[in-house]
């Protein structure tokens, strides 16, 4: 076939190396930026960094107001998208009519995973922080990311609810339960683990993600922790961005430790994620 | 008793039913809101100030074309880095990796995509600019090419995870089928595995793109932000500036429904129609393959 210089077993030889050599260069930047990040964000990392106010123009001091405010928007993010996605997912899986509407409803749901964060952020802003007058709030910015975690918790947690075996369903309804008490007492504890995965993993994007909550909720600087849903706040994404753009001659060390923390935080809840799905395989019967 | 739980079941029932139409809700309602404070634009800026070549909102330059070619430049510069790295890749795991060496690549590949773009940003910043400015004698190392290389690693995850799901779900027996003719493992990969799955693999290219266009932080944080008209391919070595960064440096400053604050709007309606677009026609794909593989099987 290859009227070249080479027959075709060198063909592949090369072939397979340049592959490889392509696979390596796509993969050796992420363990390099890791532990890159790592190793510079390290020294910064001490107690007073994590529980402390920052100083001095945000050149000195520690992150608390930061991480505690991913941790408000990661749990108010959860607080709106996991009964409302968990619910869907029963629907798609459980309930709907394999019709137009229901192809809708999917093809929606891919847009909304397709929709670029910082349209969510604007969305936001006009619905929540100016129609509903919500104002920049936790709670504007957790709506906005909660709509925008939704097609991951929809769909994961939808295969989790698929791959309970029909049989499962079938002996239910047969001993006489109704389809809601098969789906409460059979299918979704069955199907726990898989959500669980689904919901950390949306919850892992919402905690990382900037462009939604600039105009929504977060804040350039605050000297208190919020005390209330309708208060602004410092996040960890956005306080990365600032201090990486917006204030001159900022410390090195603080900047990587903060990227240090984001990183942990947000690759914390992917490792549980993972975990969670592993054993639930091992220790699955059917 | 019994009346109380049948009761029960049916409000139940609704909420589920409900909850199962929201995605179609949120999609309706965020257009729904982009149009209303976005279509005021045309009524304020001339069609021909709207589409012309300078941005400048402070003395009421709204031309949006720098800010489009400027998407552009960098989403093409992404997709000439995701394509051969993203596809390489998902091959290299689908067809040709030991297993060892998949059990280490996909958790890898899936730890990139789950890095915060603003982490990125920040990296791309602080390491990969002024290496760049220095290697390529630039006066800055903030430029569109810099901007293209981020992204495209932002999109490479997508487009191997989608990629490698469609390659694997290749059956076997076409595979050795080929070989059983006598072709070599890499021509089964060229003429049989990867035209089999090719709706596959476009779909996760044309969503790896879509990601590309839609990416905000990283391209605000790299890419210089100068919103100048690129003229030609020299303009992937100075600064540029997408749409998405346009609207996430300027919203937090623009006075509420001022025409600085509703082009800014009417420039999140594009991206949404583009990203509408991209994951349509994505989507369509998928649906079509599945119907032609119901075909063969039955």
């Amino acid at each position: 076939m290859n009227k070249l210089l080479l027959n075709r077993n060198q063909t592949q030889r090369l072939g397979f190396a340049l592959l490889t050599v392509m696979a390596a260069i796509t993969v050796l930047p992420i363990i390099l930026v890791v532990f890159y990040v790592i190793s510079q964000g390290g020294a910064a990392i001490s107690w007073e960094f994590l529980s402390g106010f920052p100083r001095d123009g945000m050149r000195q001091g520690g992150i608390l107001p930061a991480l505690v405010g991913t941790l408000a928007l990661t749990v108010g993010t959860a607080i709106f998208s996991v009964p409302l996605g968990v619910a869907a997912a029963v629907y798609l899986a459980e309930y709907a009519p394999e019709n137009g509407l229901t192809r809708l409803i999917r093809i929606a749901i891919i847009n909304l995973a397709g929709i670029p964060s910082v349209v969510y952020g604007l969305f936001g802003l006009g619905l929540f922080v100016l129609f509903l007058k919500f104002g920049t709030s936790i709670l504007s910015a957790s709506l906005t990311l909660s709509i925008m975690t939704l097609p991951v918790i929809i769909s994961t947690a939808e295969e989790a609810l698929r791959a309970v075996p029909q049989a499962f369903r079938t002996v239910s309804i047969s001993l006489g339960a109704t389809r809601w008490q098969t789906i409460r007492r059979i299918v979704l504890p069955e199907a726990l683990p898989g959500i669980l995965t689904g919901i950390i993993l949306g919850l892992e994007r919402a905690a990382g993600e900037t462009a939604p909550i600039l105009f929504t909720g977060a804040a350039f600087f605050l000297p208190r922790l919020p005390n209330s849903p309708f208060d602004a706040t410092m996040a960890l994404p956005y306080h990365l961005f600032v201090i990486s753009t917006q204030v001159p001659e900022m410390p090195f060390q603080i900047q990587y430790g903060t990227a240090l923390v984001l990183i942990v935080f947000v690759l914390g809840m992917n490792l549980i994620a993972t975990i969670i799905r592993s054993q639930a395989r091992a220790r699955r019967q059917w | 008793m019994q009346s109380k739980l049948s009761w029960q079941e049916f409000i139940i029932t609704r909420a589920i039913k409900a909850s199962g139409y929201s995605a179609i809700v949120f999609v309706a309602l965020i257009f729904y809101f982009l149009l209303r404070e976005g279509l005021p634009t045309l009524g304020e800026v001339p069609l021909g100030d709207l589409f012309a070549a300078r941005w400048y909102p402070i003395e009421s330059y709204f031309g949006i074309l720098p800010l489009l070619s400027g998407s552009l430049l960098v989403t093409v510069g992404a997709t000439l880095v995701a394509v051969p790295f993203g596809l390489g890749t998902a091959i290299f795991i689908a067809e040709i990796a030991p297993r060892w060496a998949r059990e280490i690549l996909k958790p890898l590949v899936e730890l990139l995509g789950g890095l915060p773009s603003v982490v990125l940003g920040f990296l791309g910043i602080l390491a990969l600019a002024p290496n760049l400015r220095v290697f390529l004698n630039l006066p800055t190392g903030l430029t569109a090419l810099t901007g293209s290389l981020l992204l495209g690693g932002i999109a490479v995850p997508t487009v191997v995870s989608v990629a490698e799901d469609a390659l694997d779900s290749v059956p076997r027996a076409y595979r050795e089928g080929a070989w059983a003719l006598g072709a070599t493992r890499w021509q089964t990969i060229w003429r049989v595995t990867l035209p089999a799955a090719r709706s596959g693999v476009l779909t996760g290219i044309m969503l790896g793109v879509g990601r590309a266009i839609g990416e905000t932080m990283t391209v605000m944080m790299v890419t210089g932000n100068a919103p100048v008209l690129a003229t030609g391919l020299g303009a992937f070595f100075s600064p540029v500036r997408t749409m998405t960064a346009t609207i996430a440096a300027e919203m937090g400053e623009v006075a509420n429904g001022s025409v600085h604050y509703h082009t800014l709007f009417f420039i999140g309606m594009v991206l949404f129609l583009i990203s509408l677009a991209v994951n349509v026609t994505a989507s369509a794909m998928v649906f079509r393959s599945q119907k032609r593989a119901e075909r063969v099987l039955s």
